[in-house]
Protein backbone atom coordinates (compact mmCIF):
# COMPACT_ATOMS: atom_id res chain seq x y z
CA UNK A 1 0.00 0.00 0.00
CA UNK A 2 1.23 3.52 -0.66
CA UNK A 3 2.30 5.40 2.83
CA UNK A 4 0.69 9.05 3.52
CA UNK A 5 1.90 9.17 7.02
CA UNK A 6 5.40 7.56 6.96
CA UNK A 7 6.44 7.80 3.12
CA UNK A 8 9.02 6.44 1.82
CA UNK A 9 10.75 9.45 0.19
CA UNK A 10 14.27 10.92 1.27
CA UNK A 11 14.32 14.08 2.84
CA UNK A 12 10.65 14.36 3.16
CA UNK A 13 11.27 16.45 6.36
CA UNK A 14 12.98 19.04 4.63
CA UNK A 15 10.07 21.91 3.37
CA UNK A 16 11.85 22.09 0.04
CA UNK A 17 11.24 17.98 -0.62
CA UNK A 18 7.98 18.43 1.07
CA UNK A 19 6.80 21.05 -1.21
CA UNK A 20 8.11 19.21 -4.05
CA UNK A 21 5.41 16.55 -2.93
CA UNK A 22 2.73 18.54 -2.72
CA UNK A 23 3.43 20.40 0.53
CA UNK A 24 1.31 23.17 2.00
CA UNK A 25 -1.35 23.01 -1.41
CA UNK A 26 -3.83 21.59 1.71
CA UNK A 27 -3.44 24.60 3.54
CA UNK A 28 -3.57 26.83 0.59
CA UNK A 29 -6.95 24.88 -0.72
CA UNK A 30 -8.43 25.81 2.73
CA UNK A 31 -7.53 29.27 3.11
CA UNK A 32 -10.16 29.66 0.04
CA UNK A 33 -12.86 27.53 2.06
CA UNK A 34 -14.70 28.35 4.95
CA UNK A 35 -13.92 27.33 8.18
CA UNK A 36 -17.56 25.17 8.40
CA UNK A 37 -16.47 23.39 4.92
CA UNK A 38 -13.33 22.34 6.39
CA UNK A 39 -14.78 20.78 9.49
CA UNK A 40 -17.48 19.51 7.63
CA UNK A 41 -14.58 17.53 5.42
CA UNK A 42 -13.30 16.47 8.13
CA UNK A 43 -16.23 15.23 9.75
CA UNK A 44 -17.07 13.27 6.70
CA UNK A 45 -13.86 11.82 6.22
CA UNK A 46 -14.53 9.98 9.55
CA UNK A 47 -11.26 10.67 10.62
CA UNK A 48 -11.22 9.51 14.16
CA UNK A 49 -8.62 10.33 16.71
CA UNK A 50 -4.93 8.53 16.73
CA UNK A 51 -4.22 9.06 20.70
CA UNK A 52 -5.96 6.16 22.29
CA UNK A 53 -9.82 6.96 22.94
CA UNK A 54 -10.48 7.01 18.61
CA UNK A 55 -13.36 10.05 19.19
CA UNK A 56 -13.99 11.42 16.06
CA UNK A 57 -12.45 14.57 15.17
CA UNK A 58 -14.58 16.66 13.00
CA UNK A 59 -16.92 16.23 15.54
CA UNK A 60 -14.88 17.45 18.19
CA UNK A 61 -13.72 20.54 16.12
CA UNK A 62 -17.52 21.19 15.70
CA UNK A 63 -17.56 21.94 19.74
CA UNK A 64 -15.76 24.58 19.72
CA UNK A 65 -17.76 28.10 20.10
CA UNK A 66 -17.84 30.11 17.05
CA UNK A 67 -16.75 33.94 17.03
CA UNK A 68 -13.10 35.72 18.22
CA UNK A 69 -14.28 37.60 20.98
CA UNK A 70 -11.64 35.77 23.12
CA UNK A 71 -8.53 33.34 22.39
CA UNK A 72 -9.07 29.90 21.54
CA UNK A 73 -6.39 26.90 22.04
CA UNK A 74 -5.39 24.19 19.70
CA UNK A 75 -3.47 21.93 21.83
CA UNK A 76 -1.46 19.32 19.51
CA UNK A 77 -0.44 16.02 22.46
CA UNK A 78 2.40 14.83 21.38
CA UNK A 79 3.51 14.10 24.73
CA UNK A 80 3.28 9.79 23.74
CA UNK A 81 4.43 8.30 26.52
CA UNK A 82 2.14 5.09 27.08
CA UNK A 83 4.39 2.33 27.31
CA UNK A 84 4.54 0.44 24.07
CA UNK A 85 4.12 3.61 22.04
CA UNK A 86 6.43 4.65 19.73
CA UNK A 87 5.39 6.27 16.43
CA UNK A 88 4.56 10.23 17.24
CA UNK A 89 8.28 10.38 17.31
CA UNK A 90 8.71 9.30 13.97
CA UNK A 91 6.08 11.96 12.42
CA UNK A 92 8.36 14.48 14.10
CA UNK A 93 11.95 13.13 12.64
CA UNK A 94 10.60 12.28 9.65
CA UNK A 95 7.33 14.19 8.57
CA UNK A 96 6.89 17.51 10.45
CA UNK A 97 5.64 19.43 7.73
CA UNK A 98 2.44 17.69 7.29
CA UNK A 99 1.74 17.70 10.88
CA UNK A 100 2.81 21.81 11.01
CA UNK A 101 0.25 21.67 7.75
CA UNK A 102 -2.43 19.55 9.68
CA UNK A 103 -2.01 22.10 12.59
CA UNK A 104 -2.86 25.18 10.18
CA UNK A 105 -5.78 23.21 9.29
CA UNK A 106 -6.76 22.57 12.24
CA UNK A 107 -6.21 25.82 13.44
CA UNK A 108 -8.08 27.85 10.42
CA UNK A 109 -11.35 25.94 10.81
CA UNK A 110 -11.82 26.58 14.31
CA UNK A 111 -10.73 29.90 14.10
CA UNK A 112 -7.55 29.75 16.70
CA UNK A 113 -4.46 31.65 16.35
CA UNK A 114 -2.29 29.65 19.15
CA UNK A 115 -1.46 26.41 19.13
CA UNK A 116 0.74 24.91 21.45
CA UNK A 117 2.53 21.56 20.63
CA UNK A 118 3.50 19.82 24.05
CA UNK A 119 6.05 17.36 23.20
CA UNK A 120 7.78 15.04 25.91
CA UNK A 121 10.80 16.03 28.02
CA UNK A 122 12.65 12.89 26.79
CA UNK A 123 12.33 13.90 22.96
CA UNK A 124 14.36 16.50 23.84
CA UNK A 125 16.27 15.89 20.08
CA UNK A 126 13.22 15.59 18.11
CA UNK A 127 11.55 18.91 20.08
CA UNK A 128 15.03 20.61 18.09
CA UNK A 129 13.72 18.56 14.79
CA UNK A 130 10.27 20.28 14.92
CA UNK A 131 11.44 23.30 16.31
CA UNK A 132 13.65 23.74 13.63
CA UNK A 133 11.10 22.44 10.65
CA UNK A 134 8.72 25.60 11.98
CA UNK A 135 10.86 27.61 11.74
CA UNK A 136 11.47 26.86 7.93
CA UNK A 137 7.90 27.35 7.68
CA UNK A 138 7.57 30.39 9.43
CA UNK A 139 10.59 32.11 6.87
CA UNK A 140 8.13 30.70 4.33
CA UNK A 141 4.91 32.44 5.43
CA UNK A 142 3.05 29.31 6.30
CA UNK A 143 2.90 30.14 10.06
CA UNK A 144 2.83 33.24 11.94
CA UNK A 145 1.57 36.54 10.54
CA UNK A 146 -1.22 37.12 7.73
CA UNK A 147 -0.31 33.64 6.17
CA UNK A 148 -0.13 33.33 2.58
CA UNK A 149 -1.53 37.02 2.10
CA UNK A 150 -4.92 35.30 3.15
CA UNK A 151 -5.29 37.72 6.10
CA UNK A 152 -5.13 34.61 8.54
CA UNK A 153 -2.54 34.73 11.14
CA UNK A 154 -1.63 31.88 13.83
CA UNK A 155 1.23 30.60 15.89
CA UNK A 156 2.68 27.52 16.47
CA UNK A 157 4.95 27.24 19.63
CA UNK A 158 6.64 23.85 20.76
CA UNK A 159 6.07 23.16 24.53
CA UNK A 160 8.34 20.76 25.98
CA UNK A 161 7.30 18.47 29.15
CA UNK A 162 9.32 16.99 31.79
CA UNK A 163 8.65 13.21 32.44
CA UNK A 164 5.17 12.70 33.52
CA UNK A 165 2.96 10.21 31.56
CA UNK A 166 -0.02 11.61 33.15
CA UNK A 167 0.62 14.78 30.65
CA UNK A 168 -0.79 12.47 27.99
CA UNK A 169 -4.05 13.23 29.76
CA UNK A 170 -5.61 16.22 28.16
CA UNK A 171 -6.71 18.02 30.66
CA UNK A 172 -3.49 17.82 32.77
CA UNK A 173 -1.42 18.37 29.36
CA UNK A 174 -3.46 21.68 29.83
CA UNK A 175 -2.10 22.46 33.56
CA UNK A 176 1.26 21.01 32.16
CA UNK A 177 0.93 23.85 29.64
CA UNK A 178 0.15 26.92 32.01
CA UNK A 179 3.20 25.92 34.31
CA UNK A 180 1.26 23.14 36.91
CA UNK A 181 1.95 20.13 38.20
CA UNK A 182 0.33 17.59 35.46
CA UNK A 183 -2.94 17.52 37.28
CA UNK A 184 -6.14 16.42 35.47
CA UNK A 185 -8.98 18.26 35.90
CA UNK A 186 -12.76 17.29 36.47
CA UNK A 187 -14.84 17.42 33.31
CA UNK A 188 -17.58 18.52 32.90
CA UNK A 189 -16.58 22.11 32.21
CA UNK A 190 -14.71 20.32 28.58
CA UNK A 191 -12.08 21.76 27.26
CA UNK A 192 -14.16 23.17 24.19
CA UNK A 193 -15.93 25.22 26.98
CA UNK A 194 -12.79 25.58 29.25
CA UNK A 195 -9.26 24.68 28.39
CA UNK A 196 -6.19 25.97 28.97
CA UNK A 197 -6.08 29.58 30.47
CA UNK A 198 -9.20 28.95 30.97
CA UNK A 199 -10.03 29.30 27.09
CA UNK A 200 -12.30 27.28 24.75
CA UNK A 201 -9.32 24.63 23.58
CA UNK A 202 -9.24 21.37 20.95
CA UNK A 203 -6.76 18.59 21.67
CA UNK A 204 -5.80 16.89 19.24
CA UNK A 205 -2.91 13.73 18.86
CA UNK A 206 -0.03 14.14 16.50
CA UNK A 207 -0.85 11.57 14.26
CA UNK A 208 -4.28 12.57 13.87
CA UNK A 209 -3.39 16.54 12.68
CA UNK A 210 -0.94 14.74 10.31
CA UNK A 211 -4.32 12.87 8.99
CA UNK A 212 -5.70 15.97 7.78
CA UNK A 213 -3.90 17.18 4.92
CA UNK A 214 -4.41 14.19 3.26
CA UNK A 215 -8.28 14.40 3.64
CA UNK A 216 -8.50 18.08 2.04
CA UNK A 217 -5.62 17.38 -0.57
CA UNK A 218 -7.63 14.19 -1.51
CA UNK A 219 -11.26 14.72 -0.78
CA UNK A 220 -13.06 13.13 2.37
CA UNK A 221 -14.64 10.13 0.41
CA UNK A 222 -11.29 8.90 -1.07
CA UNK A 223 -9.63 8.63 2.95
CA UNK A 224 -13.24 7.11 4.23
CA UNK A 225 -12.51 4.12 1.76
CA UNK A 226 -9.28 3.46 3.20
CA UNK A 227 -9.36 0.44 5.69
CA UNK A 228 -12.61 -0.25 7.83
CA UNK A 229 -15.43 2.23 7.30
CA UNK A 230 -15.86 3.16 11.19
CA UNK A 231 -12.47 3.76 11.56
CA UNK A 232 -11.00 4.70 8.19
CA UNK A 233 -7.51 5.58 7.45
CA UNK A 234 -3.99 5.00 7.71
CA UNK A 235 -2.43 3.91 10.55
CA UNK A 236 1.11 3.64 12.40
CA UNK A 237 1.40 0.79 13.94
CA UNK A 238 4.20 0.27 16.72
CA UNK A 239 5.45 -3.58 17.05
CA UNK A 240 7.64 -4.07 20.13
CA UNK A 241 8.49 -7.41 22.09
CA UNK A 242 8.88 -11.01 20.97
CA UNK A 243 9.22 -10.16 16.99
CA UNK A 244 11.69 -10.56 14.37
CA UNK A 245 11.23 -6.96 12.86
CA UNK A 246 10.20 -4.66 15.79
CA UNK A 247 9.38 -0.77 14.34
CA UNK A 248 6.55 1.16 13.34
CA UNK A 249 5.26 0.48 9.99
CA UNK A 250 2.28 2.53 8.72
CA UNK A 251 -0.63 0.33 7.48
CA UNK A 252 -4.58 0.88 6.75
CA UNK A 253 -7.26 0.05 9.68
CA UNK A 254 -8.35 -3.58 9.94
CA UNK A 255 -5.05 -5.41 8.86
CA UNK A 256 -5.31 -8.62 11.39
CA UNK A 257 -3.25 -9.02 14.03
CA UNK A 258 -1.26 -11.98 12.91
CA UNK A 259 -0.59 -10.62 10.04
CA UNK A 260 0.86 -7.37 11.75
CA UNK A 261 2.92 -10.19 13.61
CA UNK A 262 4.18 -12.57 11.43
CA UNK A 263 4.27 -10.33 8.01
CA UNK A 264 7.73 -10.21 6.59
CA UNK A 265 6.85 -7.07 5.77
CA UNK A 266 5.98 -5.78 9.19
CA UNK A 267 7.06 -8.02 12.10
CA UNK A 268 8.30 -11.07 10.74
CA UNK A 269 7.46 -13.27 12.91
CA UNK A 270 8.36 -14.53 16.95
CA UNK A 271 12.24 -15.45 16.96
CA UNK A 272 12.75 -19.01 17.14
CA UNK A 273 9.71 -20.24 16.25
CA UNK A 274 7.83 -19.82 19.20
CA UNK A 275 4.65 -19.13 19.66
CA UNK A 276 2.65 -16.04 20.50
CA UNK A 277 1.41 -16.55 23.90
CA UNK A 278 -0.13 -13.26 24.31
CA UNK A 279 -0.40 -9.86 22.99
CA UNK A 280 -1.37 -6.04 24.55
CA UNK A 281 -2.60 -4.74 21.00
CA UNK A 282 -2.67 -0.81 21.67
CA UNK A 283 -0.24 0.32 24.58
CA UNK A 284 -0.14 -1.07 28.11
CA UNK A 285 -3.38 -0.04 28.94
CA UNK A 286 -5.39 -1.80 26.95
CA UNK A 287 -6.49 -5.40 27.80
CA UNK A 288 -4.51 -8.38 27.44
CA UNK A 289 -5.34 -11.08 24.49
CA UNK A 290 -4.42 -14.61 23.98
CA UNK A 291 -1.86 -16.09 21.67
CA UNK A 292 -4.19 -18.20 20.58
CA UNK A 293 -7.75 -15.78 20.30
CA UNK A 294 -6.06 -14.05 17.65
CA UNK A 295 -7.46 -15.51 14.71
CA UNK A 296 -9.80 -12.71 12.73
CA UNK A 297 -8.75 -10.12 15.10
CA UNK A 298 -7.90 -6.53 13.51
CA UNK A 299 -6.22 -3.48 14.21
CA UNK A 300 -9.05 -1.25 14.25
CA UNK A 301 -11.41 0.33 16.85
CA UNK A 302 -14.39 -2.10 16.30
CA UNK A 303 -12.51 -5.69 15.78
CA UNK A 304 -10.49 -5.13 18.65
CA UNK A 305 -13.47 -3.46 20.78
CA UNK A 306 -15.22 -7.32 19.99
CA UNK A 307 -12.57 -9.22 20.77
CA UNK A 308 -12.10 -7.62 24.36
CA UNK A 309 -9.57 -4.72 24.16
CA UNK A 310 -9.13 -1.81 22.42
CA UNK A 311 -6.92 0.12 19.56
CA UNK A 312 -5.43 2.32 21.70
CA UNK A 313 -2.20 4.17 20.39
CA UNK A 314 -1.66 0.62 18.13
CA UNK A 315 1.04 0.07 20.15
CA UNK A 316 1.17 -3.99 19.75
CA UNK A 317 3.35 -5.80 22.32
CA UNK A 318 3.93 -9.55 21.47
CA UNK A 319 5.11 -12.00 23.85
CA UNK A 320 6.29 -15.58 23.39
CA UNK A 321 5.45 -18.87 24.75
CA UNK A 322 8.07 -18.58 27.62
CA UNK A 323 7.00 -15.21 28.62
CA UNK A 324 6.51 -15.25 32.48
CA UNK A 325 2.97 -13.42 32.74
CA UNK A 326 3.31 -12.41 36.07
CA UNK A 327 6.64 -10.59 35.38
CA UNK A 328 5.34 -8.32 32.92
CA UNK A 329 1.42 -7.25 34.93
CA UNK A 330 4.04 -6.81 37.93
CA UNK A 331 6.24 -4.51 35.62
CA UNK A 332 2.86 -2.72 33.93
CA UNK A 333 1.77 -1.81 37.53
CA UNK A 334 5.15 -0.65 38.88
CA UNK A 335 4.64 1.80 35.82
CA UNK A 336 1.00 3.01 36.70
CA UNK A 337 2.10 2.97 40.48
CA UNK A 338 4.99 5.37 39.58
CA UNK A 339 2.88 7.73 37.01
CA UNK A 340 -0.15 8.09 39.21
CA UNK A 341 -0.25 11.52 39.90
CA UNK A 342 -1.40 11.44 43.78
CA UNK A 343 -4.71 13.36 43.34
CA UNK A 344 -7.22 10.21 43.79
CA UNK A 345 -7.11 8.05 46.66
CA UNK A 346 -8.31 4.96 44.80
CA UNK A 347 -5.25 5.22 42.21
CA UNK A 348 -2.95 7.10 44.47
CA UNK A 349 -3.38 4.44 46.72
CA UNK A 350 -4.60 1.02 44.75
CA UNK A 351 -1.71 1.23 42.03
CA UNK A 352 0.66 1.00 44.93
CA UNK A 353 -1.58 -2.43 46.76
CA UNK A 354 -1.57 -3.89 43.30
CA UNK A 355 2.42 -3.29 42.50
CA UNK A 356 3.09 -4.56 46.13
CA UNK A 357 0.57 -7.79 45.78
CA UNK A 358 2.13 -8.87 42.01
CA UNK A 359 5.69 -8.42 43.89
CA UNK A 360 4.04 -11.00 46.11
CA UNK A 361 2.95 -13.18 43.15
CA UNK A 362 6.08 -13.12 41.03
CA UNK A 363 8.17 -14.37 44.50
CA UNK A 364 5.57 -17.05 44.52
CA UNK A 365 4.37 -15.88 48.11
CA UNK A 366 0.83 -14.88 47.55
CA UNK A 367 -1.92 -16.71 49.19
CA UNK A 368 -5.00 -17.79 47.40
CA UNK A 369 -7.78 -15.15 48.64
CA UNK A 370 -4.75 -12.98 46.71
CA UNK A 371 -6.21 -13.24 43.08
CA UNK A 372 -9.66 -12.24 44.67
CA UNK A 373 -8.23 -9.27 46.70
CA UNK A 374 -6.29 -8.00 43.47
CA UNK A 375 -9.23 -8.19 41.59
CA UNK A 376 -11.26 -6.44 43.90
CA UNK A 377 -8.64 -3.52 44.39
CA UNK A 378 -8.24 -2.82 40.27
CA UNK A 379 -12.60 -2.86 40.45
CA UNK A 380 -12.27 -0.45 42.87
CA UNK A 381 -10.22 2.07 40.61
CA UNK A 382 -11.80 1.68 37.32
CA UNK A 383 -14.50 4.60 37.53
CA UNK A 384 -13.43 6.15 40.41
CA UNK A 385 -11.20 8.58 39.61
CA UNK A 386 -11.12 11.78 37.82
CA UNK A 387 -9.10 10.55 34.37
CA UNK A 388 -8.55 7.59 32.81
CA UNK A 389 -5.27 6.88 34.36
CA UNK A 390 -7.31 4.97 37.25
CA UNK A 391 -8.88 2.53 34.41
CA UNK A 392 -5.58 2.33 31.96
CA UNK A 393 -4.05 1.12 35.49
CA UNK A 394 -7.03 -1.47 36.33
CA UNK A 395 -7.55 -2.72 33.15
CA UNK A 396 -4.30 -4.63 32.36
CA UNK A 397 -4.56 -6.49 36.21
CA UNK A 398 -8.29 -7.03 34.85
CA UNK A 399 -7.56 -8.48 31.92
CA UNK A 400 -4.58 -10.70 33.06
CA UNK A 401 -6.29 -12.37 35.61
CA UNK A 402 -9.25 -12.81 33.30
CA UNK A 403 -7.18 -14.47 30.42
CA UNK A 404 -4.19 -15.88 32.43
CA UNK A 405 -5.81 -17.02 35.83
CA UNK A 406 -3.59 -19.67 35.45
CA UNK A 407 -0.26 -18.54 35.88
CA UNK A 408 -1.83 -16.45 38.77
CA UNK A 409 -2.97 -19.39 40.34
CA UNK A 410 0.69 -21.40 39.98
CA UNK A 411 2.33 -18.72 41.65
CA UNK A 412 0.29 -19.11 45.05
CA UNK A 413 2.55 -20.74 47.81
CA UNK A 414 1.83 -24.41 48.24
CA UNK A 415 1.09 -24.89 51.95
CA UNK A 416 2.15 -28.85 51.46
CA UNK A 417 5.20 -27.92 49.45
CA UNK A 418 5.79 -24.97 51.97
CA UNK A 419 5.38 -27.52 55.24
CA UNK A 420 7.23 -30.56 53.16
CA UNK B 1 20.78 32.79 38.90
CA UNK B 2 20.29 32.55 35.13
CA UNK B 3 23.30 33.98 33.02
CA UNK B 4 22.10 37.01 31.36
CA UNK B 5 22.04 35.58 28.13
CA UNK B 6 19.29 32.31 29.43
CA UNK B 7 17.29 34.91 31.24
CA UNK B 8 16.90 36.63 27.70
CA UNK B 9 16.11 33.28 26.11
CA UNK B 10 13.69 32.91 29.21
CA UNK B 11 12.38 36.29 28.13
CA UNK B 12 11.99 35.89 24.97
CA UNK B 13 9.06 33.09 25.72
CA UNK B 14 6.73 35.24 27.45
CA UNK B 15 5.02 36.34 24.45
CA UNK B 16 3.95 32.81 23.94
CA UNK B 17 1.91 33.07 26.54
CA UNK B 18 -1.24 34.98 28.16
CA UNK B 19 0.73 34.16 31.28
CA UNK B 20 4.26 34.32 32.91
CA UNK B 21 3.80 31.10 34.70
CA UNK B 22 3.35 29.66 31.71
CA UNK B 23 6.50 29.60 30.98
CA UNK B 24 7.48 27.51 33.84
CA UNK B 25 8.82 24.57 32.22
CA UNK B 26 10.69 25.98 29.82
CA UNK B 27 12.57 28.38 32.41
CA UNK B 28 13.54 25.11 34.17
CA UNK B 29 14.89 23.33 31.34
CA UNK B 30 17.13 26.74 30.57
CA UNK B 31 18.11 26.69 34.32
CA UNK B 32 19.06 22.92 34.64
CA UNK B 33 20.41 23.11 31.39
CA UNK B 34 23.10 26.05 32.60
CA UNK B 35 23.48 24.17 36.55
CA UNK B 36 22.82 20.20 35.89
CA UNK B 37 20.44 20.84 38.35
CA UNK B 38 17.67 22.77 40.08
CA UNK B 39 18.32 23.96 43.97
CA UNK B 40 16.34 25.90 45.69
CA UNK B 41 17.93 29.19 45.18
CA UNK B 42 17.12 28.87 42.01
CA UNK B 43 13.69 27.57 42.67
CA UNK B 44 13.75 31.02 44.10
CA UNK B 45 14.63 32.65 41.64
CA UNK B 46 12.54 31.52 39.09
CA UNK B 47 9.74 32.02 41.06
CA UNK B 48 10.06 35.88 41.46
CA UNK B 49 11.05 36.08 37.78
CA UNK B 50 7.64 34.41 36.71
CA UNK B 51 5.69 36.24 39.88
CA UNK B 52 5.06 32.60 41.33
CA UNK B 53 5.77 31.49 44.95
CA UNK B 54 8.47 29.40 45.71
CA UNK B 55 6.12 26.43 46.53
CA UNK B 56 4.68 26.89 43.20
CA UNK B 57 8.15 25.95 41.89
CA UNK B 58 8.99 23.78 43.94
CA UNK B 59 5.61 21.63 43.41
CA UNK B 60 6.61 21.73 40.03
CA UNK B 61 10.10 20.32 40.22
CA UNK B 62 9.38 17.40 42.46
CA UNK B 63 6.30 16.50 40.05
CA UNK B 64 8.20 16.10 37.04
CA UNK B 65 10.82 13.11 37.10
CA UNK B 66 13.02 14.80 34.48
CA UNK B 67 13.99 17.84 36.94
CA UNK B 68 16.94 16.93 38.85
CA UNK B 69 16.46 18.75 42.65
CA UNK B 70 19.88 16.84 43.44
CA UNK B 71 23.31 17.21 41.46
CA UNK B 72 23.82 14.31 39.48
CA UNK B 73 26.54 12.74 37.66
CA UNK B 74 28.49 14.58 34.61
CA UNK B 75 26.64 11.50 32.48
CA UNK B 76 22.73 10.43 33.29
CA UNK B 77 22.53 7.04 32.17
CA UNK B 78 18.88 5.77 31.74
CA UNK B 79 17.93 2.60 31.08
CA UNK B 80 14.02 1.90 30.20
CA UNK B 81 12.98 -1.40 31.85
CA UNK B 82 9.36 -0.52 30.74
CA UNK B 83 7.21 -3.67 29.01
CA UNK B 84 9.12 -3.92 26.04
CA UNK B 85 12.46 -3.22 26.96
CA UNK B 86 12.09 -5.92 29.77
CA UNK B 87 10.51 -8.56 26.98
CA UNK B 88 14.09 -7.81 25.18
CA UNK B 89 16.32 -8.09 28.02
CA UNK B 90 16.74 -5.01 29.54
CA UNK B 91 17.59 -7.12 33.13
CA UNK B 92 21.24 -7.99 31.47
CA UNK B 93 21.50 -3.93 30.01
CA UNK B 94 20.54 -2.45 34.06
CA UNK B 95 23.37 -5.25 35.23
CA UNK B 96 26.15 -4.22 32.58
CA UNK B 97 25.20 -0.34 33.67
CA UNK B 98 25.48 -0.77 37.87
CA UNK B 99 28.27 -2.91 37.04
CA UNK B 100 30.45 -0.66 34.76
CA UNK B 101 29.37 2.17 36.79
CA UNK B 102 30.01 0.67 40.17
CA UNK B 103 26.46 2.11 41.37
CA UNK B 104 23.04 0.76 41.79
CA UNK B 105 20.47 2.17 40.32
CA UNK B 106 19.26 5.82 41.54
CA UNK B 107 23.31 6.24 42.99
CA UNK B 108 25.58 8.67 42.04
CA UNK B 109 28.97 7.16 41.22
CA UNK B 110 31.92 8.28 44.07
CA UNK B 111 33.75 10.40 41.01
CA UNK B 112 30.56 12.14 40.43
CA UNK B 113 31.39 10.37 36.73
CA UNK B 114 27.45 8.43 36.71
CA UNK B 115 24.28 8.45 38.00
CA UNK B 116 22.18 5.57 36.84
CA UNK B 117 18.41 5.67 37.05
CA UNK B 118 15.52 3.50 35.55
CA UNK B 119 13.14 5.54 33.47
CA UNK B 120 9.81 4.50 32.15
CA UNK B 121 9.27 4.38 28.73
CA UNK B 122 10.81 6.52 26.65
CA UNK B 123 9.19 5.40 22.87
CA UNK B 124 11.86 3.67 21.37
CA UNK B 125 9.99 0.08 22.28
CA UNK B 126 11.30 -0.47 18.21
CA UNK B 127 14.56 -0.38 19.32
CA UNK B 128 14.31 -1.83 22.12
CA UNK B 129 16.71 -2.54 24.88
CA UNK B 130 17.82 1.02 25.47
CA UNK B 131 19.48 3.87 27.01
CA UNK B 132 19.52 7.38 27.08
CA UNK B 133 22.54 9.59 27.84
CA UNK B 134 21.37 13.29 28.18
CA UNK B 135 19.15 13.56 25.17
CA UNK B 136 20.74 10.83 22.94
CA UNK B 137 18.99 7.60 22.54
CA UNK B 138 20.79 4.41 22.54
CA UNK B 139 18.99 1.71 20.92
CA UNK B 140 18.95 -2.50 20.13
CA UNK B 141 21.80 -2.84 23.07
CA UNK B 142 23.49 -5.77 23.73
CA UNK B 143 25.29 -6.00 26.94
CA UNK B 144 28.90 -5.89 24.49
CA UNK B 145 27.63 -3.08 22.88
CA UNK B 146 26.65 -1.30 26.04
CA UNK B 147 30.02 -1.88 28.02
CA UNK B 148 31.36 -0.33 24.43
CA UNK B 149 29.46 2.36 24.97
CA UNK B 150 30.25 3.41 28.88
CA UNK B 151 33.86 2.78 28.21
CA UNK B 152 33.72 6.04 25.64
CA UNK B 153 32.08 8.13 28.35
CA UNK B 154 35.43 9.53 29.31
Amino acid sequence: MEKYILPDIPDYHKLEVYEQHGGYQALRKVLQMKPDEVIEEVKKSSLRGRGGACFPTGLKWSFMPKGNDRPKYLCVNGDESEPGTFKDRMIFEFNPHQMIEGILIGCYAMGITTAYLYIRGEYRKWIKMVDAALADAYAKGYVGENILGSGFSTNIYTHSGAGAYICGEESALMNSIEGDRGYPRVKPPFPAAKGVFGMPTTINNVETMTNVPLIINKGAEWYSKIGVAKHPGPILVGISGHVNKPGVYEVPTGVPLLTLINDPQYGGGVPNGKKIKAVIPGGSSTMVLRGENLEGVCMDADSLKAAGSSVGTAGLIVMDEDTDMIKVIKRISHFYHHESCGQCTPCREGTGWMEKMLTRFEKGEAREEDIEILLDVANNIEGNTICALGDAAAWPVQSFIKRFREEFENKVERKETAAA
Amino acid sequence: MLTPENLQKVEALFKRYPTKKAVMLSALWIAQEQEGWISEEMMRYIGDLLEVPYATVLGVVTFYTMYNDKKIGKYHIEVCTNVSCMLRGSGKILDTVEKHCGVKLGETSDDGKFTVSEVECMGACGGAPMLAIGEEYYENLTPEKTEQLLSRLK
